[in-house]
């Protein structure tokens, strides 16, 4: 009852999501009653690796190559490595490498796969995870059937825990990879990001005051990686350019984080945002009608707020 | 009876909802405030096929059903009706007329480029003295053995600037009376031809509605549909088909403005509740909800009849007559549920009002409506 | 060149989710069914490849596995523009028993080119693609967000954890597809909708094949709580739950 992790590494080197992808591993490995392996393809240095080990890595199996990610070719080293290890549940992040490699290693391993999970299964026996359906307006139950298993861990739902140990690190040869694709060209995602296709939006109202306050507000966008957005009013003054409007007559959006920053939220500028997965307020006036649409809150003043909120976001970045 | 649609019906609807919700709505109040006219969404409806939906796939038309047509023309009328207005005399009159009334040459000269929306087609009945009355008919087309010499004013003329193709009712024999009536079909282009400024409109302000002048204009005689004479009752067979079009247009600006009062009442706070919680309101909506099922039953109704090849003057005109009530009453209600954001633009509702107003007017005033059913009602009861 | 899409039939994204009684089932009663939103997109940019080369592009055909009540859909795949449909008629069954089915389908068939949606809206799997690719040994390149043809060559480009590559493959190839592959999903033009009534709509028996996993039960998803409120001498505590409570971050 052995556990199979596959963790990919950015520039030789593991993000906070890996080592919750790892430890989350060693609590399945602990569920199941095994041992968890770790594989790692590309080039990783041996300390990077061996740092996994607060985290429960054990063996960690290094497939050194300087192939590209290619579907097939890795899907066939994850399954070799998952046969080679005897293991029976094989786990992978659901990002976007997970979702183009699980689905090949399980038909590889004759596997029944289940994507998206949220945290440690339901039941081991038999095999039940949670996950989130249509487009997150159900949660479902899944059981996986097949002796073999392959499951995508939905980032942040499991957490990260530590453990004592120390990891040992194997190679495993990954002379053969060949790659049936060419990268013409890689590119590093920057830039400002359109408001429409935006993650997160950071969205300022009449609280801000004037023009001159936009800055600190770009500045939290910028450490979140976030486009910016204001209520009507402030691009009727003419503080910020009318496509950031947003609401009934300016834009729909639908990010997973939305900021109202000095937004009373009159029901014209909730027209617009209500399709955010999570509404962030700040306001000086705790009875804003902002505080009942949003679902976290802080009264406080901008002036002195908005600094602090970049400064604690931007030191939550450079940690992960 | 059977009440469903086909598959067919249903893929049609979607298309048109689809196109309304994704395209007519992003410059809709942009396009009615400065009455621009929807010159890339013409095309665009024209290469889905919706501007010769109803002709024969044989002259290039989508050879669907008046079905159909009742709920493209509803979908696309909730967004804009200077868009379906448009498409309704383009369908409904122009090309219909010609295709049922036309020589087989007539159609393949001027029916196909309609039919693929190639060329847009207007309607000219209408005068500046004679409206309602369109026995008295001013313009002359003399017979000059090879052609007709045509001359008069025509106002009102939806299309008039843009469509390349004129269906032109005039008086050739004014001692028959409206017996002497011809329809010619005139090249926009025609020498003699001059068109009046736009009309400043309450609505559908992007349509594009002028007076045509006609000074010495030589229309062949081929040009001409049916037989001499055959021009008032050609008008009256046209517009009977017509009704069903602007019957679906008022269908579609009642349903478009309660769908949207609806979704505000839900979210629209007073007195500590959303005001669709206030039973008023919730009964303004019931009201409007059976008005609006009862138009939709009347256009599919006439539609229904007209597809089986059955007499549908009576339902098209009930339709019509009913439709165009109803669309006034619901978008007034509808601004009225909208509070003042009704009363201002960005809500949309305050303009599918001045639109419905529109329907009670022509293609036969409602008033003219009740005559043909009364007389109807008299007739055979 | 010969196009594969494969279309999954899905509840309006609009729907609200109803379940049974017991809460083991979805109540698919009344329910819109419509193209799966990737799919769509994936099915305009095949078409937007037809038009722009025609002597290149020779196919379009749509695929999905299905009941009976999935032919709507694939005519309206028809009416958009593909050339041919075929329905594997086997309903229900988890991504293992659908890309069996799927392949089952299609094997042996010269097909260069099949794309897939990045998911479905229903079940949210990001797996079928995949696991079609690997059952007819073909390559495959996911998250696509651009699809061109160059000759032979196949130009795609794609998202990585971090940024984006662009790609260079050849036939035979699966391509996942997400947003950006096309704008604007096809219209069904009134053409096309007539004539769809007589492109051909193969149905193809079911294979054997067990599915990997099944079906326990549902939920609905918690309410929206009220909202929490954050001392604003400790934003700290705001970071750590837009992490780990909401995690949005
Ligand atoms: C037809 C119509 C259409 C409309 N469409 C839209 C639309 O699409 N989008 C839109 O946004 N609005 C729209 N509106 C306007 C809408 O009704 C509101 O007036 C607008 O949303 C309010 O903008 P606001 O929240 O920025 O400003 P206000 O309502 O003035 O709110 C400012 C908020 O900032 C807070 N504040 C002030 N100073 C500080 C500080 N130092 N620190 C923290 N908080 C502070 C205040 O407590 C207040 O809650 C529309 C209105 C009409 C009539
Ligand atoms: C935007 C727009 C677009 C148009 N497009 C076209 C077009 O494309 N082609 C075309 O030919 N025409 C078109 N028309 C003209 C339209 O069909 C006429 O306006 C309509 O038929 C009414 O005629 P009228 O305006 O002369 O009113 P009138 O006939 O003068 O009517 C005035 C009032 O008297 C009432 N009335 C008249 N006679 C009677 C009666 N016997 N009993 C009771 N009440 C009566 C009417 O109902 C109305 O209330 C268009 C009009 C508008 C406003």
């Amino acid at each position: 009852m052995s556990v199979l992790v596959y963790i990919e590494n950015r520039n030789g080197k593991f993000k906070k999501s890996t080592y919750e992808l790892v430890s989350y591993g060693k609590r399945l490995a602990n569920g199941l009653g095994g041992s968890v392996t770790l594989l790692s393809i590309g080039k990783v240095a041996e300390d990077e690796l061996k740092n996994l080990g607060a985290y429960g890595a054990g063996t960690i199996l290094s497939a050194e190559t300087d192939v590209p990610l290619d579907d097939r070719a890795y899907a066939s080293l994850i399954a070799a490595a998952a046969q080679n290890s005897g293991a029976t549940l094989v786990v992978m992040a659901h990002n976007v490498t997970g979702k183009a490699l699980a689905p090949r290693v399980a038909v590889r391993l004759n596997a029944g796969l289940v994507s998206a999970v949220n945290g440690l299964p339901v039941s081991y026996q038999p095999f039940v995870v949670s996950k989130k359906a249509f487009s997150g307006k159900s949660l479902m139950q899944a059981e996986i059937t097949t002796d073999i298993k392959v499951i995508t861990l939905s980032q942040n739902t499991a957490g990260i825990e530590t453990f004592a140990g120390n990891a040992a690190v194997e190679t495993m040869d990954a002379s053969a990879v060949t790659s049936g694709i060419t990268v013409l060209s890689t590119e590093v995602q920057t830039g400002k990001i359109l408001l429409s296709e935006a993650d997160v939006v950071v969205s300022g109202g009449r609280g801000m005051r004037s023009a001159d306050n936009w800055e600190p507000l770009e500045e939290l966008a910028g450490v979140l990686g976030a486009a910016t957005a204001c209520s009507r009013p402030v691009s009727d003054e003419g503080w910020r350019p009318h496509h950031e409007h947003v609401g009934q007559t300016g834009k729909v959006v639908a990010p997973n984080l939305y900021f109202a920053l000095g937004i009373s939220g009159a029901i014209q500028h909730l027209a617009g945002i209500s399709s955010s997965k999570v509404i962030v307020a700040v306001n000086k006036d705790p009875e804003a009608p902002i505080f009942s649409a949003a679902d976290y809150g802080i009264v406080g003043d901008l002036q002195t707020v908005l600094p602090k909120m970049t400064e604690a976001f931007r030191k939550f970045k450079s940690g992960n | 009876m059977n009440f469903e649609f086909s598959e067919e019906q249903l893929m049609i609807q979607q298309a048109a909802r689809d196109y309304a919700q994704r395209e007519l709505i992003k410059d809709v109040i942009e396009r009615d405030t400065h009455a621009i006219y929807p010159t890339e969404h013409v095309k665009a409806l024209s290469e889905l096929g919706f501007m010769g939906m109803l002709v024969d796939p044989e002259y290039d038309g989508g050879g669907m059903d008046t079905v159909s047509y009742v709920l493209a023309m509803e979908e696309i009328s909730k967004v804009d009706s200077s868009v379906s207005v448009i498409m309704s005399v383009n369908n409904s009159l122009v090309c219909y007329g010609i295709e049922k009334f036309g020589t087989e040459a007539q159609k393949e000269k001027f029916l196909k480029p309609l039919a693929r929306g190639e060329k847009i087609g207007a309607f000219l009945l209408s005068e500046p003295e004679a409206g309602s009355d369109a026995t008295s008919q001013r313009t002359t087309a003399e017979d000059k053995g090879d052609y007709y010499l045509l001359n008069g004013t025509k106002n009102w003329i939806t299309n008039g600037n843009t469509a390349g193709t004129y269906l032109v009712i005039a008086q050739t024999h004014p001692e028959k009376g409206h017996k002497g009536i011809n329809v010619l079909i005139v090249d926009r282009h025609s020498p003699g031809i001059s068109v009046g400024p736009h009309e400043d409109k309450m609505g559908m302000r992007s349509s594009d509605t002028h007076s045509v002048m006609f000074n010495d204009v030589k229309v062949p005689k081929e040009n001409r549909i049916g037989e001499d004479g055959f021009g008032f009752k050609f008008a009256m067979k046209t517009l009977e088909g017509g009704r069903i079009g602007i019957a679906a247009q008022a269908l579609g600006i009642a349903s478009g403005a309660f769908e949207r009062a609806v979704k505000y009442s839900k979210e629209r706070k007073a007195f500590g509740t959303e005001i669709a919680n206030h039973q008023s309101v919730a009964f303004k909506l019931a009201d409007m909800a059976v008005k609006i099922e009862n138009a939709r039953n009347l256009c599919l109704k006439a539609a229904w009849l007209k597809d089986q090849g059955k007499p549908y003057g009576y339902a098209s005109a009930m339709a019509k007559y009913y439709a165009a009530e109803i669309a006034m009453e619901v978008t007034t209600e509808a601004v009225q549920i909208h509070g003042g954001y009704g009363y201002v633009k960005e809500y949309h509702v305050e303009r599918l009002m001045r639109e419905a107003k529109l329907t009670q007017i022509y293609e036969g005033t409602s008033e003219i409506q009740q005559i043909v059913i009364s007389r109807q009602v008299l007739n055979e009861f | 060149m010969n196009i594969l899409v494969c279309i999954s039939n899905v509840p309006d994204t609009t729907t609200r989710i109803k379940y049974s009684a017991d809460m083991k089932a979805v109540d698919y009663s009344g329910v819109q069914w419509i193209i799966n939103p990737w799919d769509e997109l994936a099915l305009t940019r095949a078409i937007e490849l037809k038009e722009a080369h025609p002597a290149l592009v020779q196919k379009i055909t749509v695929i999905t596995a299905g009941g009976a009540d999935a032919d709507p859909t694939l005519r309206k795949a028809l009416a958009c523009g593909a050339d041919d449909a075929i329905r594997v008629d086997a309903a229900g069954g988890d991504s293992l028993f659908t890309a069996t089915q799927l392949a089952h389908a299609v094997k042996g068939e010269p097909f260069d080119v099949i794309l897939c949606g990045i998911e479905s809206s229903d079940y949210n799997g990001s797996a079928v693609g995949g696991m079609l690719a690997e059952l007819l040994d073909y390559n495959s390149v996911s998250a696509v967000s651009s699809l061109n043809l160059d000759g032979n060559s196949i130009k795609v480009t794609r998202e990585i954890d971090g940024g984006k590559q662009s790609i260079e493959t050849s036939a035979p190839v699966v391509l996942i597809v997400q947003k950006g592959i096309a704008i604007n999903p096809r219209i069904p033009s009134m053409r096309g909708i007539m004539t769809a009534r007589t492109k051909p709509l193969k149905v193809v028996a079911a294979t054997a094949a067990a599915p990997g996993s099944k079906v326990v039960g549902y939920q609905a998803p918690p309410q929206k709580s009220a909202c929490k409120m954050i001392d604003p001498e400790n934003i700290d505590e705001l970071v750590h739950l837009l992490h780990t409570e909401a995690r949005v971050i």
